[in-house]
C-alpha cells in the first residue's frame, strides 16, 4: 500500500500530475467573492465559513476523476487488481493520496484566505480542524464517486451529479462547526458529527469502492 | 454473454499453453478469467489466484516515472526484490533513468514485460506479449521464458499469433466458440 501511495504523490508532484491545481482553483474562487459580494467586512465575515467550505469542497471534486481514469487508460488497473494488494487498500491508498495532494493543502491555506474574507481570528483554528475532519471524508466519497464513473464517456459529469449529493453532510457540519467558531459559541457538536462521518466513511466506502472496481474491470 | 465453453487445460510446473484463434474468439477473456479479473460464467479456475501475474495489451507505463522508478515499484508492490540483471534481460541497461514517457513503442512494451520478471509470479498469463517488439527482442523474451520462467518450475499461457519458438504446445480455442457470438458477443470491443 505505501508503495502504491509513493507513486500516487510522486506522479501527483511531477510535471503534468497536477497537484496545485484544486489549490489554485481554492485561492480563486475565494478571491473572487469579495468581487462579485462587495467588500463590506461585517457581511464577508458572516459568508466566510460558508464560502470557504463550499469552495475546499469544489476544489476537492475538480481532481477527483484523475484518481482511477489515468490508471484505466494506461491499463494499469488490471495490472494493479492483479497485484497482492487487495482492492480494498488500492482504494484506502489512492483516497489517501488524494487527500494528501488536494484536501491537506487546502487545509493549510484555509486560514491566510479566511483573512482576506475578514474570518474573525478566533474561527481560525475551528475552521482548520473543521477542514482537517472533513476533507478526509471528501476524499474517500470522492474515491468512491470515481471508481463507479472510471471508463465512461464523460464520467467527470456524472461523477459530479453523484458526489456533490454525498458531500451535503459533510459541507453542513463543516460549516456550522466553523460558523460557530467565528460567533463564539461552542462547536463540539458539529465538529464530533464531522468526525464521524469521517470514520463512517474510512470504515465502509473502501469497500464500496472496491466492489465497484471489480464490476469496472469486468 | 458466454464467449467461450468447455475449455479446459491443466498445467504441471514447467509447462507452458500457447493460445491460438481469430480476433475476437476469447483469448482475452480466458486469460482475464484465469487471472481473476473477471468470474466464469459457469466452472472452476484451480491453482492461479494469488500466484497469477497477468500482462494485458497495455503496459501500465506512467510517463512521468523513469524506467528505474517504475520497475522499483511493482517490485515494493509485490514485496520483492528488484533483479539485478532485470534491465541487462530486457535490454534497458541504457534506458535505466530515461523516463518512461519518451521510450518507443517496443521500449515501452519490454518495460511492461520486464515488470513479469520482477513480480515473481509462478503463473504468467501473456496477452499479446509480442506486439510491437522486433525479431531480436521477441528472441530475448522467447529466451527469458524458456530459461527463466519455466525452466525454473513457472507456467504460462500465451495468446499470441508469431510462434515465439519455445516449442510449446497449442490450444486453437475455435471449437470452443459459445453459440450466439454473431450477436456481437467478442469482449475486444469493450477492452
Amino acid at each position: 500500500m505505501r508503495a502504491l501511495l509513493t507513486r500516487d504523490l510522486r506522479l501527483a508532484v511531477r510535471a503534468g500530475g497536477g497537484f496545485g491545481l484544486g489549490l489554485a482553483f481554492f485561492l480563486i474562487v475565494v478571491v473572487l467573492v469579495p468581487f462579485g459580494v462587495g467588500p463590506e467586512a461585517d457581511i464577508l465575515a458572516r459568508i466566510a465559513p460558508g464560502i470557504l467550505w463550499v469552495a475546499a469542497l469544489l476544489a476537492a471534486l475538480l481532481s477527483l476523476d484523475r484518481i482511477f481514469a489515468l490508471d484505466h487508460e494506461d491499463g494499469s488497473l488490471p495490472l494493479l487488481a492483479t497485484a497482492p494488494l487487495p482492492l480494498e487498500m488500492l482504494a484506502l491508498a489512492k483516497a489517501a493520496a488524494h487527500w494528501v495532494t488536494t484536501g491537506l493543502p487546502l487545509v493549510v491555506a484555509a486560514p491566510l484566505l479566511g483573512v482576506l474574507l475578514h474570518l474573525p481570528g478566533q474561527a481560525m483554528p475551528w475552521l482548520l480542524v473543521s477542514l482537517a475532519l472533513g476533507t478526509p471524508a471528501l476524499s474517500l466519497i470522492g474515491t468512491f464517486g470515481a471508481a463507479l464513473t472510471v471508463g465512461l464517456r464523460r464520467g467527470g459529469l456524472l461523477l459530479s451529479l453523484i458526489v456533490l449529493p454525498l458531500y451535503v453532510p459533510v459541507l453542513i457540519f463543516g460549516a456550522e462547526a466553523a460558523r460557530r467558531g467565528a460567533e463564539g459559541l461552542p462547536a463540539q457538536t458539529p465538529l464530533l458529527l464531522l468526525a464521524g462521518i469521517g470514520l463512517g466513511c474510512a470504515a465502509l466506502l473502501p469497500f464500496a469502492t472496491a466492489a465497484a472496481l471489480r464490476v469496472t474491470l469486468r | 454473454m458466454p464467449v467461450l465453453t468447455g475449455v479446459s487445460f491443466r498445467l504441471a510446473p514447467g509447462e507452458g499453453l500457447v493460445l491460438r484463434g481469430a480476433n475476437g474468439i476469447g483469448k482475452t477473456t480466458l486469460l482475464r478469467t484465469v487471472a481473476g479479473l473477471q468470474p466464469p460464467l459457469s466452472g472452476t479456475i484451480e491453482g492461479a489466484g494469488e500466484r497469477a501475474g497477468y500482462a494485458s495489451h497495455a503496459d501500465g507505463i506512467k510517463p512521468a516515472l523513469t524506467v528505474a522508478e517504475t520497475l522499483q515499484f511493482w517490485a515494493d508492490l509485490y514485496r520483492a526484490e528488484l533483479p539485478e540483471d532485470v534491465f541487462e534481460l530486457f535490454d534497458l541497461a541504457d534506458l535505466r533513468d530515461r523516463s518512461a514517457g519518451t521510450l518507443s513503442a517496443g521500449q515501452g512494451r519490454r518495460l511492461g514485460l520486464a515488470r513479469l520478471a520482477v513480480i515473481g509470479r509462478e503463473v504468467l498469463l501473456l496477452d499479446e506479449p509480442t506486439v510491437s517488439l522486433d525479431a531480436f527482442s521477441v528472441k530475448r523474451f522467447a529466451s527469458f521464458l524458456r530459461e527463466r520462467h519455466l525452466a525454473r518450475g513457472g507456467i504460462a499461457v500465451i495468446a499470441t499469433h508469431i510462434d515465439l519458438g519455445l516449442d510449446l504446445p497449442t490450444l486453437d480455442l475455435t471449437p470452443y466458440r459459445a453459440a450466439h457470438d454473431a450477436a456481437g458477443g467478442s469482449d475486444e470491443a469493450f477492452l
